[in-house]
């Protein structure tokens, strides 16, 4: 991914970055053993932030405005002074970090690649090895399709899919799923950071940052029946998924709110934000409400009058669960705008 | 989804596999690499590797890639809907996939609103088997069936044997092109008189089934099918209409069953049965018994019932013993006494012929007479020891033995 970057864009990244590496190095926070949101009395904290001049005068996303709105969200996610210090927190150097990105909906619908651009050199600043940060989804076509180029060569950043190298022979199984797991994440990965993309789903109702743990298994088809519940939150429970998870970066530049979770452009809105949480489900129960008035907006009736209530999310709240919470009194939204 | 190839008799087939392994169309075809093909997916070595110089990568095989063209053809039983949405058509779970989607079984795909099978020709899976390992032991006994698979299923059992094939998507098990025509011109050459569709779901491949049986029927080969006939009746007629036996694996003889531990429904797979012998094909009937689950009497006895009354008694009932595997490995192997008194139940029912399976050497694995009570084909395992029916008849009382004895 470095390579790809322009000139001015390098200088941009290095400009941002100069002062936050040395206040890493003198703080040195301690990290976080797994995802522990960050939370003001009890509550999940879900950052959007938007930036509506992220497109400039294109259609495009600027990558340097990308850039500043991740670092301006995962600030106040985490009450950071700097723009390092939150990946400080969830990273040591050494760690094997895979960005688990969303690719199913081509070029028109993916986890942007500016943004994914964005998060890995945030990664490297906090000290993580460029060959030690993996950028993933479950299957390299699909990936190039959606714009990412693969490249596994000796020191720079990963990104492949889970058609290169496989999936763990033996089951993994919580609840009502069983399945073999992507070695990408038991092989390749200390730290799980999830890219999904907002969107509507045909059968599960939305598909934002639980559902993209779909992604990690070998037999995502056997788990769509049912609007995809309780499977989308048993598969959240593997343990070997639910240690490594630290983040969810929902990627509302482009979002969908009919017709996922492939890309048709009528159904297509430029959000220009990003949606930022520890809590899968709270980012989830927000990105669901962001859906949900535009189709309002639209003319179209809700998910639940369509029948298509993406009802894994209360159960992925449940007390079998507990993967975080539906509950809004326990969600503390931060709305904010990039400069 | 059944379970003949991994079972505790499994046998090295008659004609020797190594004679399959040297034709050079077919040589990754082998038993070894039927095995590794189940267990593939997870075989691609330590990925650690991907973060050195790309000449030390592990080289996966490309000729894998899930949009292979030649394994490739458009679906037959669908239909198109708005916004580039698919209905399968094929079996009652009617999946409604969106564009770039898969339905349940992961092996047919909707591509800008036209639905494609992944897995015509795509064999991962392939063997030289006694026909009594299907099982069916009132067609051709003592023959050898070649048999073949792709991945892919329509339900997930939970004690599937072969679930690293069944339950996988077909890139993730590595195949072989094999067409039609080669498929008929193996089983020529390895004298098998039949072609057997097996091992996953051969629903879910019904495409390449049909055309095999064709390209078969022209070779002078049958087709046979093994599955669990949860499937439209407008595909069941058109797909398995063209085969001249069928293996049906009645799973449970309850609805609750079929939804907990099957992911199917019971009542459609009632209906294939009947409409399998309305089509006059030869059909047997295997149900695997599962300790605690689908043992009780009341069960076993409905189930033979049925049988009795709505594809009669003639048609042979298999009772199975079931070993842990897949997802339910928390329960023991069916006790033998089980087993025996599923037969009794059944027979005390009316059934003529009720079998025991994957116990070798029981004495259930034989061909009575159900007239004169005389033993008539004598099994041991997958072998024929002894096979006394004459032109479809008890050689002791003359009574019609159905069945299909002689090829
Ligand atoms: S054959 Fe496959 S895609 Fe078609 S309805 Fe059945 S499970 Fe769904």
């Amino acid at each position: 991914m470095r390579n790809e970057r322009t000139a001015s864009r390098r200088d941009f990244l290095r400009n941002c970055l100069a002062g936050a590496v040395g206040l890493a190095v003198a703080d040195q926070p301690v990290a976080l053993d797994a995802a522990e949101p960050v939370t003001s009395l009890g509550k999940s904290r879900v950052v959007i932030a938007q930036d509506a001049q992220m497109r400039g005068a294109g259609t495009g996303v600027d990558g340097g405005r990308v850039l500043s709105l991740l670092d301006h969200a995962m600030q106040r996610l985490f009450n950071a002074r700097d723009p390092i210090q939150p990946w400080i927190r969830m990273v040591r150097p050494g760690q094997m970090v895979a960005v688990k990105v969303n690719t199913l909906g081509g070029r028109g619908l993916s986890t942007n690649v500016q943004l994914v651009e964005a998060i890995c050199e945030r990664l490297q600043a906090a000290g993580i090895r460029a060959q030690d940060i993996v950028i993933w989804d479950r299957d390299s076509a699909e990936l190039e399709r959606a714009g990412f180029r693969v490249r596994t060569g000796a020191s720079q950043v990963q990104c492949f899919g889970t058609d290169r190298v496989g999936f763990e022979e033996d089951l993994v199984s919580y609840g009502s799923v069983g399945s073999r797991l992507s070695k990408i994440l038991t092989q390749r990965c200390d730290v799980l950071i999830n890219v999904p993309v907002l969107k509507d789903h045909d059968g599960a109702g939305v598909s934002i940052a639980l559902k993209n743990m779909y992604g990690v298994i070998h037999n995502p088809n056997k788990y769509h029946p049912n609007g995809c519940d309780p499977y989308v939150a048993d598969v959240n429970m593997l343990p070997e998924i639910r240690s490594r998870l630290r983040l969810h970066i929902c990627d509302a530049t482009t979002a969908c709110f009919e017709g996922g979770p492939a890309f048709k452009p009528q159904f297509a809105w430029q959000q220009n934000a990003l949606i930022i949480s520890q809590d899968p489900v709270a980012l989830d129960t927000i990105g669901w409400q962001t859906i949900e008035r535009k189709r309002a907006e639209k003319g179209l009736k809700t998910l639940a009058a369509e029948d298509r209530t993406p009802r894994y999310i209360a159960t992925a709240a449940d007390a079998d669960h507990q993967l975080g919470t539906n509950d809004p009194r326990r969600i503390e939204l931060v709305e904010t705008r990039g400069s | 989804m059944q379970s003949d190839y991994s079972l505790p008799h499994t046998e090295e087939p008659r004609v020797p596999i190594s004679a399959v392994k040297r034709d050079p169309a077919f040589s990754a075809l082998d038993r070894r690499s039927f095995l590794m093909c189940a267990m593939s997916a997870g075989a691609a070595g330590s990925i650690h590797q991907l973060a050195r110089p790309l000449k030390a990568m592990p080289v996966w095989n490309n000729e894998q890639k899930q949009d292979d063209a030649q394994f490739t053809v458009e679906a037959q039983f669908y239909q198109k809907l708005p916004n580039k949405k698919v209905k399968c058509k094929l079996c009652p779970r009617e999946c409604a996939v969106g564009d770039r989607e898969r339905g349940y079984c992961g092996v047919r795909e909707n591509r800008n609103g036209t639905y494609y099978s992944l897995v015509h020709s795509r064999v991962c899976a392939a063997h030289v088997d006694p026909i009594e390992k299907k099982p069916l032991f009132h067609y051709l006994p003592g023959t050898m069936a070649f048999s073949l698979a792709t991945a892919g299923c329509n339900v997930n059992c939970k004690f599937c044997q072969n679930w690293n094939i069944s339950q996988a998507r077909p890139e993730q098990a590595p195949a072989q092109y094999v067409p039609p025509k080669r498929v008929a011109e193996l089983a020529v050459q390895y004298r098998c008189p039949t072609i057997a569709y097996t091992y996953s779901e051969p629903v879910v491949f019904s495409e390449f089934l049909m055309d095999a049986a064709d390209a078969g029927h022209e070779a002078g080969i049958r087709s046979i099918v093994v599955s669990n006939g949860y499937m439209q009746e407008e595909a069941l007629r058109a797909a398995y209409g063209k085969m001249d036996a069928v293996k049906i694996d009645l799973k449970s003889f309850s609805e609750s069953y079929y939804r907990n531990v099957v992911t199917g429904q019971l009542k459609p797979v009632l209906d294939s049965i009947v409409t399998l012998r309305k089509l006059d094909k030869w059909t047997e009937i295997v149900y695997l018994v599962v300790p605690t689950l689908n043992d009780s009497d009341v069960e076993f006895r409905g189930l033979a019932r049925w049988v009795k009354q709505n594809v009669g008694a003639d048609v042979p009932l298999h009772f199975t013993q079931f070993h842990p595997d897949y997802l339910l490995k928390n329960l023991p192997i069916t006790p033998i006494p089980t087993l025996e008194r599923a037969r009794d139940i059944a027979l005390a029912e009316g059934l003529h012929y009720v079998y025991i399976g994957n116990v070798p050497g029981h004495p259930a694995e034989n061909t009575y007479c159900p007239q004169c009570r005389r033993m008539l084909v004598e099994r041991v395992g997958l072998e024929i020891r002894q096979m006394l029916i004459h032109k479809g008849e008890c050689p002791f009382c003359k009574h019609t033995i159905p069945g299909v004895w002689h090829v």
